[in-house]
């Protein structure tokens, strides 16, 4: 197009005084950057009048627009006056609707501060976090009361469509990933165990991995995944259409409506899925053992059966039950203070997840040591 | 002087799957037109917007906008156009993450050849000229409703459209915002000759701006009258169309 014959479009010049800006041709995708610095120079030099003109001007676009605003600006600011009375009139008008609202706004700036006033502020930061964290957990307790007291306004709908989605519809995943997880397990330690004639051994090293803790860490990472992201997600698009200010001014309790059904489906649903996910570890054991180091497959499972121990097995499903209630909460916590965009929304998903996993570690670490303490 | 046509509707027919909303309905804009698209809730007067812009394919007809046929379904053919028409979604539609600039910058990235410096001049040009100087590092939370409609109308004409569409510019908008938008309107209508095709129910914006339209029925499924609104207003071609514009009253 006319980019090429770029130059000779607009020219600026001063003579006697006198600024002028002359406009001629067709003007599309101009690149104004050189033209409107030798205009800031030219103003530079405090004429007395600045006149942008055009003749013959043919098709025009923003960047003309863009040329005649800039140099009218440049003019203001610099006190100088400006007569743009020969351009075309729809030209006139858009110049002067563009300085039609002329008020700085105010913007509540990002200054970060120095660092003492970052640091401070990362701390008062924690502080109302760790306090809006306990308000949460007062909440929920104050919410499982009513419910038990049967006051509570949770919709018996939505806690099993929350079962439906962290149930059944979890099965298939979280069957394929323990059983998996159960064939690695069998494969690491055959390698080891096969070097001192053990491989029988294998068996009761997947019975007692999966069922200790292996299977519910999998189902915890599984469900933090899909369902405790989904519950922030969730929420969290609630909050930005505004659906949570309207169960607020409704009166309901934002606790009781949306956090109720989903803790209650996920703590029922995980002991469950862990128990599944054991058998399911086990299974894939049993899979490499027989079929892969060719074990007697009535000897593998003997040895399986006589590795498993139900304080074990019980441990694994405590642990089950906790990793439910740290997913619930961490979900709906992230979703109830997502902010109120689309960004947020996304902030909220992770954040869900990555403080589920890190909180899941954290508890596996105090049961463990517990149970180290009590002998289990 | 015989004006040119810029959106040509031919036979359309729009609807979702076995759902019909308008059957065979034709239509011309001319360019440099504000014309109105109005009706009553749910008629489907967002969808034939979407139908204009190549959102959603019509179920039959075509729509030839600067004589291309979008209606055809082919992606090239609605790309086409896209660069040449903008939109401005009821509730604004600015991208949360983005300033003001930057949501109007996003278009001249994709289709322009200026430089950076240069797009961001414009952007607060295109945001000066909609009544938001200053505002362009400004995020789409940080302003009210009335400032986002006004930013994304500035996205919607960063790109010098020819044909502007307007999802019911003053819904959600009080008496002074939304008569202010009109005024924006007919000024970028006049000063730019953009054509103008705009969705809305609203009475006093039909009657101020408008200076062409149709009138969906969702009984019919038909065009029940065209033309100017203010002459429908005097000479109510039947009951249904009398009584939009006077908001329900009985002949
Ligand atoms: N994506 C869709 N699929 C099916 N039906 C839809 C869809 N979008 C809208 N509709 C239906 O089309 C009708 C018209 O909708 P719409 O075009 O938004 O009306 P209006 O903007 O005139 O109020 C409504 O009854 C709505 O239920
Ligand atoms: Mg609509």
């Amino acid at each position: 197009m006319s980019k090429t014959m770029n130059n000779n479009l607009i020219s600026a010049d001063i003579a006697r005084g006198n600024m002028l800006v002359a406009i001629t041709g067709d003007v599309v995708e101009y690149n104004s950057q050189d033209i409107l610095q030798k205009i800031a120079h030219l103003i530079a030099q405090n004429p007395q009048k600045v006149t942008i003109t055009s003749t013959q001007l043919g098709e025009w676009d923003s960047s003309l627009l863009l040329v005649i605003y800039e140099t009218i600006r440049m003019a203001k600011t610099a006190n100088i006056a400006y007569d743009v009375t020969t351009l075309p009139q729809n030209i006139q008008s858009l110049i002067s609707l563009a300085f039609a609202v002329d008020r700085k706004p105010s913007h509540n700036s990002n200054n970060q501060g120095g660092f003492l006033e970052r640091t401070g502020r990362s701390a008062i930061g924690i502080l109302t976090k760790t306090t809006n964290v306990l308000a949460f957990f007062g909440e929920i307790c104050m919410a499982i009361g009513r419910f038990f007291s049967f006051r509570s306004i949770m919709r018996r709908i939505d806690f099993l469509a929350a079962l439906n989605d962290c149930g059944p519809r979890a099965l298939g995943i979280v069957s394929l990933i323990s059983f998996l997880v159960g064939l690695i397990l069998a494969f690491v330690g055959a390698v080891q165990l096969q070097t001192f004639g053990a491989q029988i051994y294998v068996a009761s090293l997947v019975t007692i991995g999966m069922c200790r803790i292996m299977g519910a860490i999998m189902v915890g990472i599984i469900m933090a995944g899909r369902t405790g992201s989904a519950y922030a997600a969730t929420i969290g698009t609630m909050q930005v259409n505004e659906e949570l200010d309207a169960l607020q001014t409704m009166g309901l309790s934002r606790i009781d409506f949306l956090v109720l059904p989903r803790l209650f489906a996920l703590l029922l649903a995980m002991p469950i899925l862990t128990m599944l996910a054991d058998i399911m570890g086990m299974i894939g054991g049993a899979f490499v053992g027989v079929f892969l180091m060719n074990l007697p497959y009535t000897e593998y499972w003997r040895y399986a059966f006589n590795a498993f121990n139900l304080t074990n097995f019980l441990v694994g499903i405590f642990h089950g039950f906790c990793f439910g209630f740290i997913i619930a909460i961490c979900g709906c916590y992230s979703g109830l203070t997502c902010g109120r965009n689309a960004d947020s929304v996304g902030i909220a998903t992770t954040q869900s997840v990555v403080y589920s996993v890190v909180w899941m570690i954290v508890v596996t670490g105090i049961i463990t040591v517990i149970c180290q303490e009590i002998g289990i | 002087m015989s004006k040119e046509v810029k959106i040509d509707v031919r036979n359309l027919t729009v609807g979702y799957g076995d759902y019909v909303l308008l059957k065979d309905a034709s239509y011309q804009v001319n360019k440099g037109d504000i014309f109105i698209i109005m009706g009553g809730s749910g008629c489907g007067k967002s969808s034939m917007l979407r139908v204009l812009t190549g959102l959603i394919a019509p179920l039959k007809g075509d729509v030839f906008i600067g004589g291309v046929n979008i209606a055809q379904g082919k992606e090239a053919d609605v790309q086409k156009i896209r660069t040449k028409s903008g939109i401005l979604y009821q509730s604004g539609a600015l991208f949360s993450s983005m300033t003001l600039a930057e949501n109007i910058m996003l278009p001249l990235q994709q289709y322009s050849d200026y430089s950076p410096a240069t797009m961001r001049e414009i952007a607060k040009l295109k945001l000066a000229l909609v009544g938001l100087a200053g505002f362009d590092d400004f995020y789409p939370s940080e302003i009210s409703g009335g400032m986002k409609k006004r930013a994304g109308l500035a996205r919607a004409l960063a790109l010098d459209p020819e044909i502007v569409y307007f999802d019911e510019p003053s819904a959600g908008l009080d008496p002074i915002s939304s008569k202010n938008l009109d005024d924006l309107i007919i000024e970028i209508n006049q000063s730019l000759g953009t054509t103008i095709v705009v969705v809305t129910h609203e009475l006093e914006s039909i009657f101020a701006i408008g200076n062409n339209s149709i009138f969906l029925d969702a009984a019919s499924k038909t065009i029940l009258a065209r033309g100017n609104p203010r002459d429908l207003l005097q000479n109510p071609p039947n009951q249904e169309v009398y009584e939009f514009l006077t908001r329900g009253e009985k002949k």
